[in-house]
C-alpha cells in the first residue's frame, strides 16, 4: 500500500514536472502574453485621463479595476504569466542540459552500427591497404578540411572523430538565461530604485524630488539652475530645450559637474541619479500697485506666474499673458503691458490688460468697472523653471548584461553550428559520416567535397 | 527636387518587377522571372540613390539629418529594406518565383509614400536628435522587412501545402513552380532567423536610447507594448518548429500573424493610438 501511494505521488509529481517541461506549455504563454499585452495598449495605463472615464459605462469602470486593467503590466495575473514563463524556461533547461553537457564534454567518438544508422549522409567507400596508413590519410585531410580527429583503435579499426564549435549547442541555454538575467535586472531596479521629477526655477537650488508615487525623496546632494532656455528652427518649431545646471554638496559646486549643459538626449548623471530634460515653463514674478482712484493708499504686491494673489478688495488675480511691448496688440500705445484674469468673491471674472506705461489707462478702467482698485504694472522679473525627470535604477547595468548575453545567444543559436564527422577505418575499407545541428544543406554539400578530397588521398584501385 | 524623381522612376520599377513575377507564374517563361530580379535589383540600386540625395538635400536645406524621421521617410526605407532583403534571398536561393509574394509589399509602401505621405525634409525635433535614432530605426526595418518576406514565403507555403495534399504529382498547375512546401518551410525559417535577431536588436536599441533620453528602458508605451508582441509571436513561432503539431502549417499562420502585428505595430500604433512615438503626426 505505501508502494502504491508513493508511485502515485511519483506520478502526480512527474506529470507536474512534465507540464513544466513541456514546449506545448510555452506555446501557450507566449501566444497569451501576446494576446493579453494588447489590452494596456487599448486601455490607458496609469491614471487614466478624465475624458475617457466618461466614456465608459461604471460598471465597465468597476470591472477594469478589479481586473487591474489601469496598471496590466503589473496586475497579478500579468506577473502570474511572466513567472509561468520563468519556471517553464527553468524547468526545460533543468531537463535537457545535463544530456546536451554530455553532448559537449563526453562525446561519442566511435562509430557503432547503431550510430552510423542515424547518419543520413553515411558512405562507405572500398579502398586499399592496411588500416593503420589509411587512418593516417584520413586524419591528415580531417586536420586540413575540418579539425584534428581523436583516434581510438576498437577491435583493430580506427575510429576518428572531429567536431567543430560543440559549444555552440549552449547557445540556446544563454537565451534563454538571458531572459532571466533581464527580469532580474528589472525587479532590482523596481525594488531599489526610483523614478521621479522636480520643477526648479532659474537661480533656485533643491535637494529633494517628487518620485511618481508622491513621495519626497532626499537626493543626498543639491541641484541648481543656473538658467534654461529654449531654441528654435526659423520655422518657430523647437529646437533644443536647454538647462544649464550646478550640482551643489553642502553648498558648494562640486567641480566637473558646474555650469552642465542638459538638454534632450543628452542628461546629467551624478551619483547613480540621472536628471532628464523633459519639460519647462515660466516662473517669472510680476510686480504691481494697488490703489484707489485718488491714488492714494496704494500698496505694492508681487504675483508668481503659476499662482494668484488676494487683492485688496478680496478678489483673486493671475496672470494670463505678458508681453515687453504692446504695441504689438494695440498700436499706438507703448511699453510692457500684462493681461491678468481678476475673479471677484462674487463669482464674477473678466480679463484685464494692466499697463506699465499708461496710467490713464488703468485709471479709466477702474472707473468704468466702478470698483474703484486701480491696478499698475511696474515690471517684472523673468525666470523660466525647468522640468527634470529624475530616475535611479541599480538594476539597469544587469538589464544590458542580459540584454548582451541574448544577442550573442541568439547570434550563436542561429548561426553557428556543432559539426561532427566520424570515420571507421578497417583493413580495405573507409566509412564516413556526419551531422550538425543546424545548416544541414551546407553541411551536406561540406561532407560531399570532403569525402572527394578524402578519395584523392587513397589508393584506389584504378588509381595505381 | 531630384530624389523625388527618383522615387516615382523606383515605384515604376517595383511595379514592373512585379507584374514581371505575375507573368513568371502566369507562362512559366524563365525570362519573365530574370526580368522581375533584374528590374528589382535596378530599382533597389535607384532608391539606395535616391536616399542617398534625400539625405544630401537635408543638409542643403539646413535640416540636415538621416532621412528617417517622419512617417513618409520610414515607409520609403521599409521598402527598400523588403527589397534589400529579398534580393539577398534571391542571390542565395535564386527561387526566383518568390518576388511575385514579396514585391507586391515594397510597390504597396512606396505607391503610398509617393501619392498619400507628405514628402517634405522637415527638420529634427529635439527627441530625435541622437545618433541612437539611426541604429534604432535601420535593425527595426530590416527586422521587419525581413518578415514582411517571410509572411509573403508562408502564404506561398500555404497555397503549396495545400496543392501537395489535394493534387498529388500535378505538373501543369502554376502553383507547380513554387518550391515545394518543404523547401518554403525552409525559407519560413531562414527569413525569421535573420528578422529575430534584428528585431531583439532593434527593441534592445529602442531601449537602451529610451534609457539615455528619458531614464527608462522599458515604460510599457503602446509601441513599445506591440513590438513586444510581436516578438513573443516570432518567439512562438521559433518553437512552434520544435514542438510536435505545431510545425509546417501553424507555424506558417504564426509567420503570417507575425507580420500583420508588425504592421500594426509601425502603423497601427501611430495612426489609431497614441504614446512616445509619434511618427504619424
Ligand atoms: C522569452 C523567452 C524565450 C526566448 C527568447 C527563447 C528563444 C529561443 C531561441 C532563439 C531558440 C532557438 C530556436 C531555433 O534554433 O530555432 C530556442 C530554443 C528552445 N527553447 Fe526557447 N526561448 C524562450 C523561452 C523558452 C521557454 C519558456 C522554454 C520552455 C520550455 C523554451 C524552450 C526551448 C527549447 C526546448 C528549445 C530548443 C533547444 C534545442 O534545440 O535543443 N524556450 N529558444
Amino acid at each position: 500500500m505505501t508502494s502504491s501511494t508513493s508511485t502515485s505521488n511519483k506520478t502526480i509529481s512527474k506529470s507536474i514536472w512534465d507540464f513544466f517541461c513541456s514546449l506545448k506549455l510555452t506555446m501557450f504563454t507566449f501566444i497569451t502574453l501576446a494576446v493579453l499585452s494588447i489590452i494596456g495598449t487599448v486601455i490607458p495605463q496609469g491614471t487614466p485621463p478624465p475624458e475617457y472615464l466618461q466614456t465608459i459605462s461604471p460598471a465597465k469602470l468597476a470591472f477594469y479595476q478589479s481586473l487591474g486593467f489601469f496598471n496590466m503590466y503589473h496586475s497579478w495575473w500579468f506577473i502570474l504569466l511572466l513567472s509561468l514563463l520563468s519556471i517553464n524556461l527553468i524547468a526545460c533547461s533543468i531537463k535537457r542540459l545535463p544530456h546536451i553537457w554530455k553532448t559537449i564534454t563526453q562525446p561519442v567518438m566511435v562509430m557503432s552500427d547503431s550510430l552510423e544508422k542515424t547518419l543520413s549522409n553515411c558512405t562507405t567507400i572500398i579502398t586499399l591497404g592496411d588500416a593503420a596508413t589509411l587512418k593516417d590519410r584520413v586524419a591528415n585531410v580531417l586536420k586540413a578540411e575540418f579539425a584534428d580527429p581523436v583516434i581510438t583503435e576498437n577491435d583493430g579499426a580506427f575510429h576518428l572523430f572531429a567536431q567543430k564549435s560543440p559549444w555552440s549547442r549552449l547557445a540556446v541555454y544563454a537565451v534563454h538565461l538571458s531572459v532571466l538575467v533581464i527580469f532580474i535586472g528589472a525587479i532590482i531596479g523596481s525594488l531599489f530604485g526610483y523614478k521621479g521629477f522636480v520643477n526648479i526655477i532659474e537661480g533656485q537650488t533643491i535637494s529633494n524630488v517628487m518620485s511618481r508615487s508622491d513621495k519626497e525623496i532626499d537626493l543626498g546632494f543639491a541641484l541648481r539652475c543656473e538658467q534654461f532656455s529654449v531654441a528654435h528652427y526659423s520655422t518657430g518649431a523647437p529646437k533644443e530645450f536647454k538647462s544649464i545646471i550646478t550640482v551643489l554638496e553642502n553648498g558648494r559646486p562640486v567641480p566637473n559637474y558646474t555650469n552642465v549643459r542638459v538638454i534632450v538626449n543628452d542628461p546629467l548623471t551624478y551619483k547613480g541619479i540621472t536628471f532628464y530634460q523633459s519639460s519647462y515653463g515660466n516662473a517669472g514674478e510680476y510686480f504691481f500697485t494697488a490703489s484707489d482712484l485718488s491714488g492714494k493708499d496704494g500698496v505694492t504686491f508681487q504675483v508668481d506666474r503659476n499662482s494668484s494673489v488676494t487683492l485688496p478688495d478680496g478678489s483673486s488675480m493671475h496672470i494670463i499673458e505678458e508681453t515687453d511691448d504692446v504695441s504689438k496688440f494695440v498700436p499706438n500705445l507703448t511699453g510692457p503691458a500684462v493681461q491678468v484674469e481678476i475673479h471677484d468673491p462674487r463669482g464674477g471674472s473678466e480679463k484685464v490688460i494692466v499697463y506699465a506705461n499708461h496710467p490713464e489707462l488703468n485709471i479709466q478702467h477702474a472707473k468704468e468697472h466702478n470698483g474703484g482698485l486701480v491696478l499698475q504694472y511696474k515690471g517684472a522679473n523673468k525666470k523660466m523653471y525647468t522640468g527634470l525627470q529624475v530616475a535611479k535604477d541599480p538594476g539597469v547595468w544587469i538589464v544590458w548584461v542580459g540584454c548582451i548575453l541574448m544577442m550573442v545567444g541568439i547570434y550563436a543559436a542561429f548561426f553557428m553550428s556543432h559539426r561532427r564527422i566520424w570515420v571507421r577505418v578497417n583493413n580495405g575499407t573507409v566509412t564516413i559520416g556526419g551531422n550538425a545541428s543546424k545548416n544541414q544543406g551546407g553541411f551536406q554539400l561540406f561532407m560531399e567535397q570532403l569525402l572527394t578530397k578524402i578519395k584523392k588521398q587513397l589508393p584506389m584501385e584504378d588509381n595505381k | 527636387m531630384t530624389s523625388s524623381l527618383l522615387f516615382n522612376i523606383t515605384t515604376l520599377l517595383y511595379l514592373a518587377s512585379m507584374l514581371a513575377f505575375f507573368a513568371f507564374i502566369a507562362n512559366r517563361a524563365k525570362a519573365f522571372g530574370t526580368a522581375g530580379s533584374v528590374i528589382a535589383f535596378g530599382g533597389l540600386l535607384l532608391q539606395t540613390i535616391a536616399i542617398g540625395l534625400r539625405w544630401k538635400e537635408s543638409y542643403i536645406l539646413g535640416a540636415g539629418h538621416a532621412p528617417l524621421a517622419n512617417l513618409y521617410e520610414s515607409v520609403v526605407f521599409f521598402s527598400w529594406t523588403i527589397v534589400l532583403i529579398y534580393g539577398l534571398l534571391d542571390l542565395k536561393y535564386r527561387y526566383r518565383v518568390i518576388g511575385a509574394f514579396v514585391m507586391p509589399f515594397a510597390l504597396l509602401g512606396m505607391a503610398w509614400a509617393q501619392l498619400g505621405l507628405n514628402s517634405g525634409i522637415e527638420p529634427l525635433v529635439p527627441a530625435l536628435q541622437s545618433n541612437w535614432l539611426i541604429y534604432h530605426v535601420i535593425t527595426c526595418f530590416l527586422g521587419y522587412a525581413a518578415f514582411a518576406v517571410a509572411c509573403g514565403i508562408s502564404i506561398m507555403y500555404l497555397i503549396r501545402e495545400r496543392h501537395e495534399r489535394s493534387t498529388p504529382a500535378n505538373d501543369q498547375s502554376i502553383v507547380a513552380i513554387f518550391p515545394t512546401s518543404r523547401v518554403l518551410d525552409d525559407l519560413n525559417y531562414k527569413s525569421i532567423m535573420i528578422g529575430f535577431p534584428l528585431l531583439t536588436l532593434g527593441i534592445i536599441t529602442g531601449a537602451v536610447w529610451a534609457n539615455y533620453a528619458w531614464g527608462t528602458y522599458w515604460s510599457w508605451d503602446p509601441k513599445e507594448t506591440w513590438s513586444l508582441i510581436v516578438w513573443f509571436i516570432y518567439a512562438a513561432f521559433l518553437h512552434a518548429r520544435i514542438t510536435r503539431g505545431w510545425a509546417g502549417r501553424r507555424a506558417a499562420w504564426l509567420s503570417i500573424i507575425g507580420f500583420a502585428a508588425t504592421i500594426f505595430c509601425y502603423l497601427g500604433v501611430n495612426l489609431l493610438l497614441s504614446g512616445l512615438h509619434s511618427y504619424g503626426g
